[in-house]
């Protein structure tokens, strides 16, 4: 057991970062700590994906021009998760962006960022 | 099996043109209506030129930069794809059309914003139909959510905190989806559709490919409001000003559950969804469980649009229903209900947008008299009621009878019968909107007063948009059959 959490640990470390995410996301009652932990699920995913692509005593997959023998792929990590990433990436900053700006907009009519109390207000404004 | 130089411009148009639009608001702020026009008007004509050339010469296949797949980008428009082309760029258009009045009230001082957010939400629509590739798939999925929630956002009080709602379970949703994607790429080592079909089979019983495929499932449970995944949908979509939720109630949900046939049924093969793991046999029953509490809910609303909101519910309950019957009745019943599903709730919400410019009020029993108000758009009304409760010859009803006829061919009986009470619940509500819109006199307690009741129909921007719907109600009901043996039948999936 302890040899397969060891030998696997960034993905366990993975796991463990979205389920915190995840539960920021999901029990929290103030907005920023629910986007804090959209963050924090966003960045296990991103992290997770860039593991994937890493190999054991593998370099960065730039090929000289005139390479002479042949590309032998076990030496080079795989960069296409890398790239992936780089779009989720912009796509996380995007959404974080969004959401902040909302965030912005609740606070300003409402004053305050606590779920129960803006329930509350909007409640006894109708 | 062909090469179409028009594809990628239905999504660069859009794209192209949001970027444009705030610069023209800046100059002018009226140029922006007629700048969206022009850009959904093009997109509109060059998908309808696609669907008609995929049903003359077959699958379109377009390699973005030339790079071939599995290695480029490739966009694959087949008949699935190009009805759901249609579908998008002809609903977005119609909602644009009918936003100018409905935009000037509710968002007066930055209306180039707005419109600059709603081409980039067509833009991700027509992108996650169009694309053939499981990343690019995410990337347009993200784009179509993120403009989705801005769009919400700037409706009325209570939109914001919908809004982030939706925004925390979306990304919840497409994280899902990202790593189910990632799971298959770990595994196989490809992001093309069709290359992934060919590569998944030896690894069926893989424990990591039966992970991936339950993260879909249910990362796109979220994005299609799928029963007990629904909570984000009714705030949302109610709050919303009227042009959003005219353009994302129908395109978002139907979207999504094109997603889910195209992943159980092309990326993965019907053998899997339907034999390996017991997916269809699981949906069809969330599915029943969707119809009845969509319904029961939508009864227990005073608020018109978050009735409708409900009946959403009901409906991915349909759809969902008809992929979990895993035959070829009840496909064809879930994607020609695609159609008619976005056609009907756009007519709907669009009617709720005029309700809202002229009368200001969406509490069903304040809505008196809005038949001498407002003829036209009432009898607008009518036809979509009876094509909602399911009434020959709209076409609610045959999407209805394939649905049926497919449930009895599973013998799914609670399928047939969760249809059969929705649609008596649904002649309910509506005729209980036409009652009061009809019967009730407005001022009975002042003592019978006999003042005349004015005439104040809706503007002709509006009013055609709506129109147009209700014939579309009426017009695919009766070429159902046609639009089924031409479109529809080479959509599903072979092995079905």
């Amino acid at each position: 057991m302890l040899n397969l959490i060891v030998s696997q640990y960034n993905y366990w470390i993975y796991v463990v970062l979205m389920m915190v995410g995840f539960y920021a996301m999901m029990a929290k009652r103030n907005l920023i700590k629910k986007l804090i932990g959209m963050n924090i699920f966003q960045s296990a995913i991103i992290l997770f994906f860039i593991s994937a692509g890493v190999k054991k005593g593998g370099t960065i997959p730039i090929v000289p021009e005139h390479a002479h023998e042949a590309v032998i792929a076990s030496q080079f990590v795989n960069p296409l998760p890398h790239v992936l990433m780089l779009t989720a990436i912009v796509v996380s900053i995007a959404t974080t962006g969004v959401a902040l700006a909302i965030l912005i907009t609740i606070y300003r009519r409402y004053g305050t960022l606590e779920e129960d109390e803006i329930n509350e207000i909007i409640g006894s404004r109708r | 099996m062909s090469h179409h130089p028009f594809i990628p411009l239905i999504i660069i148009i859009p794209l192209i043109f949001s970027y444009i639009t705030p610069l023209i608001g800046w100059w002018d702020k009226r140029l922006c209506y007629p700048w969206i026009i022009i850009a959904l008007s093009s997109s509109l004509f060059f998908s309808l030129i696609t669907l008609h050339w995929v049903m003359i010469h077959g699958t379109i296949h377009y390699h973005f930069g030339g790079w071939l797949p599995p290695w480029g980008i490739e966009y694959v428009v087949d008949h699935l794809n190009a009805l759901m082309l249609v579908i998008v760029s002809s609903i977005s258009f119609l909602v644009a059309v009918y936003s100018k009045r409905s935009v000037e009230q509710e968002i007066p001082k930055k209306p180039s914003y707005f419109y600059t957010v709603f081409l980039l939400e067509v833009t991700g629509l027509s992108g996650i139909v169009i694309t053939g590739d499981m990343f690019n798939l995410y990337v347009f999925l993200e784009i179509a959510s993120l403009s989705g929630y801005a769009l919400i956002a700037i409706g009325e009080d209570g939109a914001a905190v919908a809004s982030f709602r939706y925004i925390i379970m979306g990304t919840i949703g497409a994280c899902f989806y990202l790593l189910g994607v990632g799971y298959l790429y770990i595994s196989t080592g490809s992001l093309n559709m069709a290359d992934l079909s060919k590569i998944i089979p030896p690894l069926y019983h893989s424990k990591t490919i039966l992970t991936a495929f339950a993260f879909f499932m249910v990362g796109m449970s979220i994005k299609m409001a799928l029963f007990p995944l629904h909570m984000w949908l009714p705030e949302a979509y109610t709050r919303a000003p009227s042009a959003t939720s005219a353009l994302i109630a129908p395109l978002m949900t139907k979207v999504a559950v094109y997603m889910m046939i195209r992943i159980m049924f092309t990326v993965f093969r019907p053998y899997f969804s339907i034999e390996v793991l017991p997916v269809t046999t699981i949906l069809s029953w969330i599915a029943v469980i969707a119809i009845v509490c969509g319904a029961v809910m939508a009864l227990a609303q005073r608020d018109l649009k978050k009735m409708l909101c409900y009946l959403i519910v009901a409906e991915v309950g349909y759809m969902v229903g008809g992929i979990g019957l895993a035959n070829r009745l009840g496909l064809t019943g879930t994607i020609l209900h695609i159609l008619n599903d976005a056609v009907m709730t756009v007519s709907l919400f669009l009617i709720v947008g005029i309700v809202m410019l002229k009368v200001g009020e969406r509490d069903i029993y304040q809505l008196r008299h809005l038949f001498k108000r407002m003829p036209i758009t009432m009898g607008a009304f009518i036809v979509v009621a009876l094509s909602m409760i399911g009434i020959p010859p709209t076409c609610g009803f045959f999407s209805k009878w394939y649905l049926i006829l497919g449930a009895v061919e599973a013998q799914n009986w609670a399928f047939v019968v969760a249809i059969l009470m929705n649609s008596l619940i649904n002649a309910i509500l509506f005729f209980r909107i036409i009652e009061v819109a009809y019967y009730v006199p407005a001022y009975s307690h002042v003592g019978g007063s006999q003042e005349r009741i004015p005439m104040d129909e809706a503007p002709l921007s509006m009013l055609i948009p709506t129109l147009i719907t209700s014939m579309g109600i009426v017009l695919i009901g009766i070429f159902a059959g046609k639009v089924v043996t031409n479109i529809i039948r080479f959509a599903i999936p072979p092995g079905l």
